[in-house]
């Protein structure tokens, strides 16, 4: 099966508030060692994508630099590799950004005519999970589709305003989507996954673009449901989408405790997760460290109390401090005897010596990439 | 080239009992996430010396396979890099190392591609940080033939190391090969720079000498001393350890891990490389307990560790208790079991309610020379069934099935060899 991989990197349009300052979503570290990027890079990697193109323009500094060559997910190759796929001035387009996705797709049409690839799968930078693939291309192409999108069906008391809901016919054919209604119409929600024929892609492309259709689920996707064949294929692991709301992302990285999501998206054998490796030592927890319900990264000194938190890697904990219900990303410094709860704690944050901070009652607290407090 | 590094990795380690009898010493996990030779293989990258050769002889398949080609070490380059120096035929009929100077005269061809200045001849199974410029430098400046990195030794551990005497420029006198009569206690290090023309005349006449045991203690430097050569000693203050008994392993891991350790594995200025698993970060559960130890990436804690180094992938159940120990890679402990002193290795499934190196310390009865301390070691890939009780300095061997199992108690001294 010959497909290449586009994976969408993030707009301004997400709700990260401070986290996403100085980064695009798909930058954002989860899980103490990992950026959200890491899941779908891995599962097209692991999937036998080895030619994949990544649309950045929202602060890409820091995903170029997660990314470097892609050595990291054998991405370093003769024959494909991994693109960055940036918005550049040409004598066609003065445009320094991308309007849409279909706009993205349309501005990079050399990186899809020049792959020789049959089949293209549209992924996002931002969704937490663990997938093979290679089901859903056989499903794609068994059922003679133009377009298989990636749904997942979701229990009730999901915020369906912030998905496309799903319907479909006896035969898995997708028959309407509801993007972002605030009316409930199904449990079935679209995960932001396109699988689409290379031929197919570049017809509907060079039809709408130039006419201003820039969305390709909304302006090529939805008013065509009756014309195209488009069919769902559900996905019935773990899912998340990391930028729909600062609490979606605490709660999303707390997961990580939970023995079922470890499991499931870090110890498939055949199915893991790969990072840029930093090479820091084993975590050491000193003599009056006390963790419970945590995890700890590579390069983390413990001397403090850590409770229900998520410690990135090289995270000082100084004697006397407690965290409790936390998130603290990479570098991050606390002095002793500081008492923080429920807070996100971004990058190179340094907590002088006894400070308090605590969320007000549910609320979550973000402290600002590089901040002395 | 100025310098190019040949690190000798082909040594047994037989004083490590099972641990290394199916893999090479340089190999042995160490320190939670890597492996012996991570030390001097970062050691050369972090002073600069990008063209490395790993002469391999001894159980070589895991050491290869960690090295790889050099990628952890930024030694995937053009133009140098690493290159595995395994034994091989020639026309001449050349066959298996015959000593330390024997295994560098086979790959002089090697050498002489790069035209080096000099060569750091190394070993691949020493814990220490070193930059080897300081003693290329020093080398450099004495106008030296040859330089050994040495340090000042206990008496009473002189024995054990190949020791030198000095004038006051420090210029090498004598040199004893682990002398019964120790002249001094300036201790080799195993750490030499030559100049490369100098070494390859040297290699070449002890190569053609039948009476050689063509080894740089015993035969080398001993006779470019009665000939009357520059040879220096350069002394080295920092940490070094040499790993090589059973007790001098658990003792090197946990005085690594201690809070304020004579080896700092936590100094981003002087980064210890490695071959990395893609794992998770490690996981401490509600109602366990960690303290004093490095808990490895992937591992899962449930149960209570203390004073101990967590290997990646290591499992630790409810209830367990790990005091004092070395727990290696992927080893799975199960519930209410109790374990002290004790190295566990790779991959080894430990049952329920066991109790492994209680009691009192009794005199080996498998080997005296490898298994003289309280520590007790399990094999690789071994499986203890459940409610077993092993005392203080036993050994159960590698590969050890829940069928080998007679008796449902091993008692100190004793052990399961197959």
């Amino acid at each position: 099966m010959r497909v290449a991989g586009l994976i969408l990197s993030g707009s301004t349009k997400d709700n990260l508030d401070k986290l996403t300052l100085k980064r695009t979503s798909a930058a954002v570290p989860v899980f103490g060692k990992y950026r959200a990027i890491d899941f779908t890079l891995s599962n097209m990697v692991n999937s036998g994508i080895t030619n994949v193109g990544v649309f950045t323009q929202y602060n890409p500094r820091s995903l170029m630099d997660h990314l470097g060559s892609g050595k990291e997910w054998n991405l370093d190759r003769k024959r494909g590799g991994l693109f960055i796929l940036q918005p550049f001035i040409s004598p066609q387009s003065h445009k320094m950004y991308y309007e849409g996705t279909a706009d993205a797709l349309f501005q990079n049409l050399t990186f899809l005519r020049r792959s020789y690839e049959d089949f293209v799968l549209i992924g996002s930078g931002d969704h937490i999970y663990n997938i093979d693939f290679r089901p859903l291309f056989k499903y794609h192409v068994k059922n003679g589709a133009d377009i298989t999108l990636l749904t997942k069906t979701v229990e009730e008391g999901t915020s369906f305003s912030q998905y496309g809901q799903v319907i479909t016919d006896e035969n898995n054919r997708v028959t309407q989507i509801y993007e972002k209604d605030s009316k409930y119409h199904s449990n079935k929600i679209f995960l932001g996954v396109y699988f689409i024929n290379k031929a197919f892609l570049l017809e509907i492309l060079y039809a709408s673009v130039p006419n201003g259709k820039f969305d390709l689920l909304k302006d090529i996707i939805i008013p065509n449901l009756s014309r195209i064949r488009v069919f769902s294929y559900d996905f019935e692991g773990y899912w998340k989408n990391i930028k729909k709301s600062v609490e979606d992302y605490y709660n999303i990285n707390m997961d990580i405790l939970k023995e079922e999501v470890r499991k499931e998206l870090f110890y498939q054998p055949e199915r893991k997760i790969f990072t840029k490796l930093k090479d820091s030592a084993p975590p050491k927890i000193n003599v009056n460290a006390e963790i419970s319900n945590s995890i700890i990264s590579d390069g983390c000194i413990i001397n403090g109390v850590v409770r229900n938190s998520v410690l990135s890697r090289n995270v000082y904990v100084g004697a006397g401090s407690v965290i409790e219900d936390c998130i603290v990303l990479q570098e991050s410094y606390l002095e002793e005897g500081s008492i923080i709860r429920k807070t996100i704690i971004d990058k190179n944050v340094r907590i002088r010596s006894g400070k308090k901070l605590e969320g007000i009652g549910n609320e979550i607290n973000v402290i600002e990439k590089g901040a002395i407090l | 080239m100025r310098a190019l590094g040949i690190i000798l990795a082909g040594g047994q380690g037989t004083r490590l009992g099972v641990i290394t009898n199916n893999l090479a010493k340089p190999a042995v996990p160490f320190g939670g996430k890597y492996r012996m030779i991570d030390f001097t293989l970062s050691n050369c990258v972090n002073s600069n010396i990008n063209t490395v050769g790993i002469v391999t002889q001894y159980m070589p398949h895991r050491l290869v396979e960690h090295l790889g080609i050099g990628k952890p070490w930024d030694l995937d380059i053009k133009g140098g890099g690493l290159h595995i120096l395994p034994p091989y035929l020639s026309r001449s009929g050349t066959s298996w190392y015959q000593g330390t100077a024997d295994a560098v005269y086979q790959n002089i061809e090697f050498i002489e591609r790069y035209k080096p200045d000099f060569v750091v001849l190394l070993s691949g199974d020493h814990v220490y940080k070193m930059d080897y410029n300081d003693i290329i430098d020093y080398h450099i400046e004495k106008g030296a033939d040859g330089t050994i990195a040495c340090m000042e030794v206990p008496v009473s551990e002189a024995h054990r190391f190949g020791i030198m005497v000095t004038d006051p420029f420090n210029r090498i006198i004598e040199f004893q090969e682990k002398p019964k009569e120790p002249k001094g206690t300036l201790a080799s290090l195993g750490i030499y720079v030559f100049k490369w023309n100098f070494l390859k005349d040297a290699l070449i006449r002890d190569a053609k000498d039948n009476t050689s045991e063509h080894d740089f203690g015993k035969n080398i430097i001993p006779k470019s001393l009665k000939e009357n050569n520059m040879l220096y000693a350069f002394n080295f203050e920092g940490y070094w350890r040499d790993v090589g008994t059973i007790e001098s392993y658990l003792d090197c891991n946990l005085e690594i891990i201690s809070p304020l350790p004579p080896l700092d594995l936590h100094d981003d200025s002087w980064k210890i490389y490695t071959q990395s698993e893609e794992l998770p970060p490690a996981f401490i559960a509600k109602g366990a307990s960690v303290v004093k130890s490095f808990v490895s990436e992937g591992s899962e804690i449930y149960g209570t560790v203390e004073n101990s180094v967590i290997f990646q992938g290591v499992t630790v159940s409810e209830g367990t208790y790990v005091k004092d120990s070395i727990i290696m890679n992927n080893v799975f402990i199960g519930k209410n079991s109790y374990i002290e002193k004790t190295i566990i290795a790779e991959n080894t499934v430990i049952g329920d309610s066991v109790e492994i190196g209680k009691g009192k310390f009794a005199e080996s009865k498998i080997d005296k020379k490898i298994y003289n301390s309280d520590i007790t070691v399990i094999g690789f890939n071994s499986k203890i069934k459940d409610r077993m009780i092993i005392g203080k300095n036993c050994v159960i061997d590698n590969e050890v099935d829940l069928n080998d199992y007679d008796l449902q108690e091993i008692k100190s001294g004793e052990g399961l060899v197959k």
